[in-house]
C-alpha cells in the first residue's frame, strides 16, 4: 500500500432511517495522516455519515473501505476494533463510571504502526481530565466531557478517528484548546475525519474539506480551494 | 423478644436467597434490557439439579454435599449461557412483547422438563453435611445451616461489588448498563459480555436454589412463586440496582419471616391467618414504595432507551362494507350453529367465544392502549370467581351474578390498574405478573371462603338458561356485545387518545390529556370484559377452580393475540379460535401441553423476530424502500 492511499474512502453509499432516504451516493476519502472535515448545515447528514462508517446506521447501498479492507456490513464493535475510532456528537459518556473507568472502557491492546494511548499521555494532551480521574463522568464539564470522550476513544489507539462536531457548544477558549489537540493527533500521525459547521475552526485544523447538503456530498478540495470558492461558500454553508 | 430474634434471624435467611435470585434478574435487565421471566425456572431448576446432585455425590462426604451445591449451580449457570446463546441472541431486536413472551415459552418448558425427569412429587434433600446442627439463640435453638445461609447475602453482595468495580469486566456491564451501543463503538464485543452477564445471573439463581435443598423441598410451584417474589423485590429496590436488591430483599424477607411468625390472629372476632397473608402484605410494601418512589428504593428514573426501534403502529382502519357484511354472515352462521352441530361442537364453541372475548379485552390493554400485561386471567379469574361466590355465598340470582361479577373483576382491574399505569413497558409486565399471582394465591389459599386449590363447585345457569344450546346463544350474543362495545370504545374520542398516549406520550401531556388516568380507565375496562368472559365461563363449567387465574392462562391470551396479530382487532378472536381448537385437539393427547405451547412460542418468536405482520411488512414492502 502507498503511503499516500486514502485510509477511509466511501463510494457510492446510501443510508436510511426507517423510509427515509438520507445519504445519496456519497463518495469521498480521507488520506492517511491528514485532517478531512465534512461541514454541511443543521440536519444536512453529516452525523449520519459518521454513524454509518462506524456501522451504527447501516450503509444500504455502496461500499466503505478502512485501510483497504471493506467494513460495511460489519458490526460496530469490529470497526471500532480494527482501529477506526468513534466520537459521537453527544458524547455518551457513562455517567455512572468514574473517568478512569471511561477511559478502562475504550482501551484496546497496541496496534502496530499506530501511537499508543496510555493515561499519563491522554492527561498530558487533555490535562483537565488528570486531576478529575475519580470524579464520576456525570459529573464534569461540557467541555471536559468533550475531552474525556476524544481520550475514551483514544484509549482504543486508532489509526483514524471520526469527531462528531467537536466545537459544538463550546467556550471559544476550549474551542481553541480542541484545535490544538487536533493538531497534535495528527502530528502523533493519525488520520481525523471531523465533521463541522463552524467553518472558522474548520479552516484552523483541516487539509481538506467536504460540504454535505441534503445527504449529498457538494464540494470537496483541499481547504485552500473552499477558501478561494466564495460561491460554494455562500451556497451550502452561509446562515 | 426472644421469638422476634428468631423471627428477625428467620427472615436474614430466606432474604438471603430472594436476594440471590433477585440480583440476577436486575443484572442480566440492566445489560440485555431483557426481563428473564425464566429466573425463577432457574432458581426451582437449582433446587432440582442440587437435589440430585447432592444425593449422588453425598456418599463421598462433605464434599460431596458441598459440591454437589456448586456443581447445581455452576449447571443452571451453563444453561443459561445456552439460553442466551441459541435463543436471547437472536432476539435483541425484537419487540419487547416477543423477548418477553420468549422467556416465558422457556418457563412452561422448564416446568415440564421438571415434571418428566422429577416428578411431580415433593422431594426433599438431605441435611447439610457439617451443618445439622442447632445452635442455642436466646435460649432457643436455630439451625446453623440458616445463619450460615445468613452470611451467604452479605458475602455474595461483597463479591459482586469487587466484581463490578474492581475489574475491567465489571467496567464493562456498568458502562452496557448505561449505553451498550456505545460500548459496541468503542469495540467492545458485546456477545461475549450479555453471554457471561446472562451466565452470571443463572448461577446466582442456581445458587439461591441449590442453596434451599436442605431446608425447602423441591416442588413445581416454585418458578412462579420465585418469580413473584424476585419481581416485587426488583420493583421495590429499584430496577438495575444490585444494592436496592439487597436492601428489599431484607424488607421482603423480614415482612414474610413476621407474617409466618404472627400465625392466626384474632381481629375483632375473625381469625385472620397472617402466615397466609404474607402476598398480599408484600403487595402493600410494594404498593407504598410505588406511590412513593415509583423507580424503586434505591434506583433512579428509568433512563430514556438509546435507539430503540421505532414501532410505528398502523393506524386502524373502520371497517369495509365487505368486512360488515362478512360480521353478519358469520354471526347468523354462529346463531345456527345450534341446528347443524353436535353437542360437543357447541360446547367447544361456548369457550372460543369466551376466549375470543378476553383476548380481545386484552388486545383492547395492549393495542390501542399498549400496555402489556402478563397478568390479565387475574381479570378473567375476579370474573368467574365473582360469579361463583355470588351465586353461592350471597345468594344473588344467576343473572344477578353474571351481571355483576364484570363489576368484581372491574374493581380488581381498577385496584390493581392504579399502581401498573404508573409504570410501562417490562415494568409493567412485571407488575401485572406479580398482581396475578397475589390474586391466585389468595384463591389458592383462602380454603374456606374459595374453596382453596379445590375451587368450588354448583355453579350453574338458571333452569331457563340451563340448556346447552340456550345458554350458547347467550353467549353468543354477550360476547358478540362485548367485541362490539370494545371495537366502538377504540373508535371513540377515548380510543384516540389513547392511541395518541401509546404513540408518543410526552406530546399527549403538552395537549393536555392527563393519560394516566385514560389508561386507568383503559385498564378498569379490559378487565370489566375479562370479567365477563370468566363469568360466562363459570356458568358455562359449572364450577371454578385457581387454574382459571392462573399465569399459564394469562400466557394463553398473550399467545392468542400474538396468532392473531396485534394490529388488528379481528385478530385476537381469530388466534382465540385457533388456540382453543388446537389446545382442544392436542392436549387431550399428551401430558405435556404446556411444553408444545412453549416450543410454538419460541418458533415463533424466532421465525419471526419482528412480529407476524412486521414480518409481512418486512418482506414486501423492503423492495419498495430502497428505490
Ligand atoms: N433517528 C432518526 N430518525 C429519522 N430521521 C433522522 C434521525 N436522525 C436524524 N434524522 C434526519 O436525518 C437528517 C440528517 O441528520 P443528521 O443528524 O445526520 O444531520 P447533521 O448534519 O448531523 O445535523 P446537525 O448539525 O444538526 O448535527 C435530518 O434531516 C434529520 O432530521
Ligand atoms: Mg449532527
Amino acid at each position: 500500500m502507498t503511503a499516500d492511499a486514502p485510509i477511509l474512502e466511501l463510494s457510492g453509499v446510501h443510508a436510511y432511517y426507517g423510509r427515509a432516504h438520507i445519504l445519496s451516493d456519497v463518495s469521498f476519502t480521507v488520506r492517511r495522516g491528514e485532517v478531512a472535515v465534512l461541514l454541511g448545515r443543521n440536519g444536512a447528514g453529516k452525523t449520519t455519515t459518521l454513524k454509518t462508517i462506524i456501522g451504527l446506521v447501516p450503509a444500504v447501498k455502496g461500499e466503505i473501505k478502512f485501510s483497504g479492507q471493506r467494513i460495511d456490513g460489519l458490526p460496530p464493535y469490529r470497526i471500532a476494533a480494527s482501529g477506526l475510532g468513534y466520537v459521537p456528537e453527544d458524547r455518551r459518556i457513562f455517567t455512572d463510571l468514574t473517568v478512569a473507568e471511561n477511559l478502562d472502557v475504550g482501551r484496546q491492546p497496541p496496534r502496530e504502526g499506530v501511537p499508543s494511548w496510555t493515561l499519563e499521555k491522554l492527561f498530558a494532551l487533555f490535562p483537565n481530565l488528570a486531576e478529575m480521574r475519580n470524579r464520576p463522568g456525570g459529573r464534569t464539564s461540557g467541555g471536559e466531557q468533550q475531552m474525556l470522550t476524544i481520550a475514551r476513544t483514544l484509549m482504543g489507539n486508532p489509526s483514524c478517528i471520526l469527531l462528531d462536531e467537536p466545537s459544538e457548544g463550546l467556550a471559544p477558549v476550549i474551542v481553541d484548546q480542541m484545535a490544538v489537540a487536533i493538531k497534535e493527533l495528527k502530528a502523533e500521525g493519525l488520520s481525523v475525519l471531523l465533521s463541522e459547521q463552524n467553518l472558522h475552526f474548520a479552516t484552523a485544523v483541516a487539509d481538506r474539506a467536504y460540504i454535505i447538503e441534503k445527504g449529498h456530498i457538494r464540494f470537496g478540495g483541499t481547504i485552500a480551494e473552499l477558501s478561494a470558492n466564495e460561491e460554494v461558500r455562500n451556497a451550502y454553508l452561509a446562515v | 423478644m426472644a421469638s422476634i430474634l428468631v423471627q428477625f434471624l428467620n427472615g436474614l435467611a430466606a432474604a438471603s436467597t430472594l436476594f440471590l435470585i433477585a440480583t440476577g434478574l436486575s443484572l442480566i435487565f440492566g445489560v440485555t434490557r431483557i426481563v428473564n421471566f425464566a429466573h425463577g425456572s432457574l432458581y426451582m431448576l437449582g433446587i432440582y439439579v442440587a437435589y440430585s446432585a447432592v444425593n449422588a455425590f453425598q456418599p463421598a462426604g462433605p464434599l460431596g454435599f458441598w459440591g454437589g451445591m456448586l456443581v447445581a449451580a455452576l449447571a443452571v449457570g451453563a444453561l443459561g449461557a445456552l439460553i442466551e446463546i441459541l435463543i436471547l441472541r437472536r432476539i435483541y431486536q425484537a419487540p419487547e412483547l416477543f423477548q418477553l413472551l420468549a422467556t416465558f415459552a422457556l418457563v412452561l418448558i422448564i416446568k415440564d422438563f421438571a415434571l418428566w425427569v422429577w416428578g411431580a412429587e415433593d422431594l426433599l434433600g438431605p441435611r447439610a453435611v457439617g451443618l445439622d446442627g442447632a445452635v442455642s439463640i436466646a435460649g432457643r435453638r436455630f439451625p446453623e445451616y440458616d445463619l450460615f445461609l445468613i452470611a451467604v447475602g452479605p458475602l455474595v453482595l461483597g463479591l459482586l461489588w469487587l466484581l463490578l468495580h474492581r475489574t475491567r469486566w465489571g467496567t464493562l456491564v456498568r458502562a452496557a448498563t448505561q449505553d451498550r451501543e456505545m460500548v459496541g463503538a468503542l469495540g467492545v464485543n458485546q456477545k461475549l459480555l450479555f453471554t457471561s452477564v446472562f451466565a452470571l445471573g443463572a448461577f446466582l439463581a442456581g445458587l439461591g436454589g441449590a442453596l434451599e435443598v436442605p431446608r425447602e423441598p423441591a416442588q413445581l410451584f416454585l418458578d412462579l412463586s420465585a418469580i413473584s417474589d424476585a419481581f416485587v423485590i426488583v420493583v421495590v429496590g429499584g430496577m438495575g440496582s444490585i444494592p436496592g436488591a439487597f436492601l428489599a430483599a431484607l424488607i421482603i424477607g423480614e415482612v414474610k419471616a413476621f407474617c409466618i411468625g404472627i400465625g392466626n390472629v384474632e381481629i375483632l372476632g375473625v381469625v385472620v391467618s397472617f402466615s397466609k397473608l404474607t402476598l398480599v402484605i408484600e403487595f402493600v410494601v410494594m404498593a407504598v414504595v410505588l406511590v412513593v418512589r415509583p423507580w424503586g428504593l434505591l434506583g433512579r428514573p428509568q433512563a430514556i432507551q438509546r435507539a430503540a426501534p421505532s414501532h410505528i403502529e398502523p393506524p386502524l382502519r373502520p371497517a369495509s362494507r365487505g368486512l360488515v357484511a362478512g360480521a353478519v354472515v358469520l354471526g347468523v352462521a354462529l346463531l345456527a350453529l345450534p341446528a347443524y352441530g353436535t353437542a360437543y361442537n357447541v360446547v367447544l364453541m361456548i369457550d372460543i367465544l369466551v376466549f375470543a372475548l378476553f383476548a380481545a379485552s386484552l388486545h383492547f390493554l395492549m393495542g390501542p392502549a399498549g400496555m402489556v400485561s402478563f397478568g390479565h386471567a387475574a381479570y378473567f379469574g375476579l370474573g368467574a370467581y365473582g360469579a361463583g361466590l355470588l351465586l353461592l355465598r350471597a345468594g344473588f340470582p344467576m343473572e344477578a351474578a353474571l351481571v355483576a361479577a364484570p363489576f368484581v373483576a372491574a374493581l380488581g382491574a381498577a385496584l390493581f390498574g392504579w399502581f401498573c399505569v404508573r409504570l410501562s413497558g417490562v415494568y409493567l409486565a412485571m407488575l401485572t405478573l406479580a398482581f396475578a399471582q397475589i390474586g391466585w394465591s389468595i384463591v389458592f389459599q383462602w380454603d374456606s371462603f374459595t374453596g382453596g386449590s379445590n375451587g368450588m363447585v354448583g355453579i350453574w345457569p338458571a333452569a331457563w338458561l340451563s340448556a346447552k344450546p340456550t345458554y350458547y346463544v347467550l353467549t353468543l350474543l354477550l360476547c358478540a356485545a362485548g367485541l362490539l362495545a370494545m371495537r366502538r370504545i377504540v373508535y371513540a374520542p377515548f380510543g384516540y387518545a389513547l392511541r395518541a398516549g401509546r404513540d408518543s406520550p410526552l406530546r399527549c401531556d403538552a395537549i393536555g390529556i392527563d393519560l394516566q388516568r385514560i389508561q386507568w380507565a383503559a385498564f378498569t375496562l379490559a378487565g370489566a370484559f375479562a370479567g365477563l368472559a370468566g363469568a360466562i365461563y363459570a356458568f358455562s363449567k359449572g364450577s371454578v377452580s385457581p387454574e382459571v387465574m392462573a399465569i399459564s392462562r394469562s400466557v394463553d391470551g398473550l399467545v392468542m393475540v400474538l396468532l392473531g396479530g396485534v394490529q388488528t382487532l379481528s385478530g385476537p378472536a381469530v388466534g382465540a379460535a385457533a388456540f382453543t381448537w388446537l389446545q382442544d385437539t392436542i392436549a387431550r393427547n399428551t401430558e405435556y401441553w404446556q411444553s408444545l405451547l412453549g416450543l410454538t412460542i419460541l418458533v415463533i418468536v424466532l421465525a419471526f423476530p419482528r412480529g407476524i405482520v412486521g414480518f409481512l411488512a418486512w418482506r414486501f414492502g423492503r423492495a419498495e424502500e430502497i428505490e
